[in-house]
């Protein structure tokens, strides 16, 4: 409280030792200046709607020629060649949703058991330095895992784990399709495992912070009544807390969803259709990224501007719903 | 009995397996953070030198460091600070003092939230369409802008939560004692609330120092050494995505290097950022 009365004895003068119309001058001034300093922050408010509101609208705005030019087949073609003025999107939006997915298949249940093992099973003693130690995974910028994932992962993966995947599935009908060869390190795979990589962290963290609001005494009837801790984990933890995991599953799955720079480097950057994961595709987030500052040609550009709207569209559906659902746990837990 | 205890060595071995794989989890999440680090402490140490501090980016097959990269970062960085800190307070400022429990508040923090994992890429095709385009040329300034951006949503949230935090009976002695609200905001909210507030623009900083898609289409990159705002600007995360996918073995070392200035900082920033908020948790 040293500041506030500090602050008190510049007011004072202006009331104490000056005239009455010093005073009304004074307090005018006071006045004025909290109406200034309450419209601006009124105005910050509203201008961080405005800046969705307005990516929203430019992006509409420049993906017109494109999408007036392709109607709704630009969403299901697959063409994408900027010789012919040709443009499409089935490609970049299948190489996003699978990566995404096959991302969430990986990290969600090795995201989930991290969690499991901070809030119930690790020493008191490391559950700080390795919760530290997973945010710190979450803050490493994407641009370090692309460089590492085509340098290191991606040879690991064409020399040892492709071609054991390639000989497993080989005999079995679907799966042979999907993970069709040669091996060759980058490819819709190797983004898929590195994004789950970079999503694991989120998920940890939601996962541990959701499983943190279980009353203990629920769970400490469950082993009373001669439970395990799997039991108790499955029975009492996940079902108690499956809005916010879902919630937090949904918010990976958005990140997921825009990652690019990680992406750009080990995906292969080939605008086509391929039916093994295998093989190098493309996202649209990294075909931005990779031909944005080259395109030349307004329907070029227009048509990658409209994969951005398209990108921001099915992001903000995503994160929406999870925001919904862990603001609805937010309130079960009474906050 | 004997059936019963069966069951109960078949429930433990199942729930042994499941911690069994918990624990295999996390050492796997703690093996590939390390491996990461490692690989990069491997890789760029190697080329660490003055050189890269004081000598341009070169052309492929000579020598020379990252001093316009590193220059055109902080510049960008700095300046996608200023532009989106006071924002975000005032923003956040309103949420938490003015319209506490306001419909516009509400939205305004679902909204932000949203924001605040939106893709970074998107952020940067629209900096494009509204600074770039119409202005005919990439820009440090655009770049800059788009930085800001994504600082809003990271201060907003930090602010809001932690002038919640701060205890009403506070605010209530000092109107009492005559102040106007704005003032009491400003001297006693702000200040009660200053070390969360700061740690939030810290890690908003992290944030954008290793962002790399929003710069690549408004700053674009620049080979040589350019202080001029209306013109394309290097950056590190640029200057690492162009020289890694390049087939020349000396623009990769470059690269490696400044991959890890670049991680070694966002690392700096957020542990401090971190202990800075560890340190005020603890005195409340």
């Amino acid at each position: 409280m040293v500041d506030a009365s500090a602050q008190i004895e510049t007011v004072r003068p202006g009331g104490m030792s000056r005239t009455s119309s010093d005073r009304a001058a004074v307090l005018s001034g006071l006045r004025r200046n909290d109406a200034i300093f309450r419209i601006l922050t009124h105005t910050a408010a509203i201008a961080v709607l405005g800046i969705l509101g307005s990516v929203f609208v430019s992006l509409a705005f420049g993906s017109l020629p494109a999408l007036y030019a392709f109607g709704p087949g630009f969403l299901y073609s697959q063409s994408w060649n900027p010789v012919t003025d040709q443009f499409g999107a089935l490609a970049p939006i299948w190489g996003t949703l699978v990566t995404a997915i096959v991302a969430m298949l990986i990290a969600v249940p090795i995201g989930l058991g991290i969690a499991i093992f901070l809030t119930e099973l690790c020493p008191m003693a490391l559950r700080r330095p390795i919760g530290i130690a997973i945010e710190l995974l979450a803050g490493v910028p994407s641009i370090i895992y692309g460089i590492w994932g085509l340098f290191v992962f991606a040879p690991f993966l064409q020399q040892y784990v492709q071609p054991a995947l390639i000989a497993l599935f080989s005999p079995i009908p679907v799966l042979s399709t999907i993970f069709a060869g040669p091996p060759l390190g980058i490819g819709v795979f190797t983004a898929a495992l590195i994004l789950a990589i970079m999503v694991l962290p989120f998920i940890t963290a939601v996962c541990r912070d959701v499983f943190d609001t279980v009353p203990p005494v629920l769970k400490e009837s469950a082993y009373g009544l001669g439970c395990t801790t799997w039991e108790v984990m499955r029975s009492i933890v996940i079902p108690y807390t499956r809005v916010g995991v879902i919630g937090g599953v949904m918010l990976a799955l958005g990140r997921a969803l825009g990652e690019t720079m990680a992406v750009t480097f080990v995906v292969g950057n080939a605008q086509r259709f391929s039916a093994s994961i295998l093989q190098p595709g493309t996202t649209i987030s990294a075909t931005i990224a990779n031909e944005f500052a080259e395109a030349t040609g307004g329907l070029y550009q227009s048509s990658m501007i409209a994969l951005g709207l398209i990108l921001f569209v099915l992001t903000f559906i995503v994160l929406a719903c999870a925001r919904l659902l862990l603001r609805s746990l937010d309130k079960k837990a009474g906050k | 009995m004997a059936v019963s205890m069966n069951l109960y060595a078949g429930r433990q071995r199942k729930s042994k397996v499941i911690v069994g794989l918990c624990w295999l989890a996390t050492a796997l999440g703690i093996t590939i953070l390390f491996l990461i680090l490692g690989t990069l402490l491997w890789n760029g140490v190697g080329g660490l030198s003055l050189k890269v501090f004081t000598e341009m980016t070169p052309p492929p097959g000579s020598d020379g460091g990252l001093l316009n990269a590193i220059v055109g970062s902080l510049i960008m960085t700095v300046l996608g600070t200023l532009i989106g800190t006071p924002i975000g307070i005032l923003a956040g400022t309103y949420m938490a003092e003015y319209g506490r429990h306001t419909r516009l508040t509400s939205v305004v923090r679902f909204i932000n939230d949203i924001l605040l994992s939106a893709p970074s890429i998107v952020i940067g095709l629209f900096v494009y369409t509204v600074l770039v385009a119409p202005f005919g040329g990439y820009s440090a300034l655009a770049g800059s802008v788009a930085l800001g951006l994504l600082v809003i949503p990271i201060v907003v949230r930090t602010t809001e939560d932690m002038l919640l935090l701060v205890p009403n009976p506070l605010r209530e002695a000092a109107a009492a004692l005559g102040m106007p609200r704005s003032l009491v905001i400003q001297q006693v909210a702000y200040k009660a609330a200053r070390a969360g507030m700061i740690t939030g623009v810290l890690l908003a900083i992290a944030r954008i120092s290793g962002e790399t898609a929003p710069l690549l289409f408004t700053a674009l990159g620049n080979q040589f050494w350019s202080m001029s705002l209306t013109e394309p600007m290097s950056s590190l995360p640029i200057v690492i995505f162009k020289f890694a996918l390049s087939p020349y073995a000396d623009w990769q070392k470059l690269a490696w290097t400044g991959a890890l200035l670049v991680t070694f900082a966002v690392l700096a920033l957020s542990i401090t950022a971190r202990w800075l908020g560890s340190t005020t948790g603890q005195q409340k």
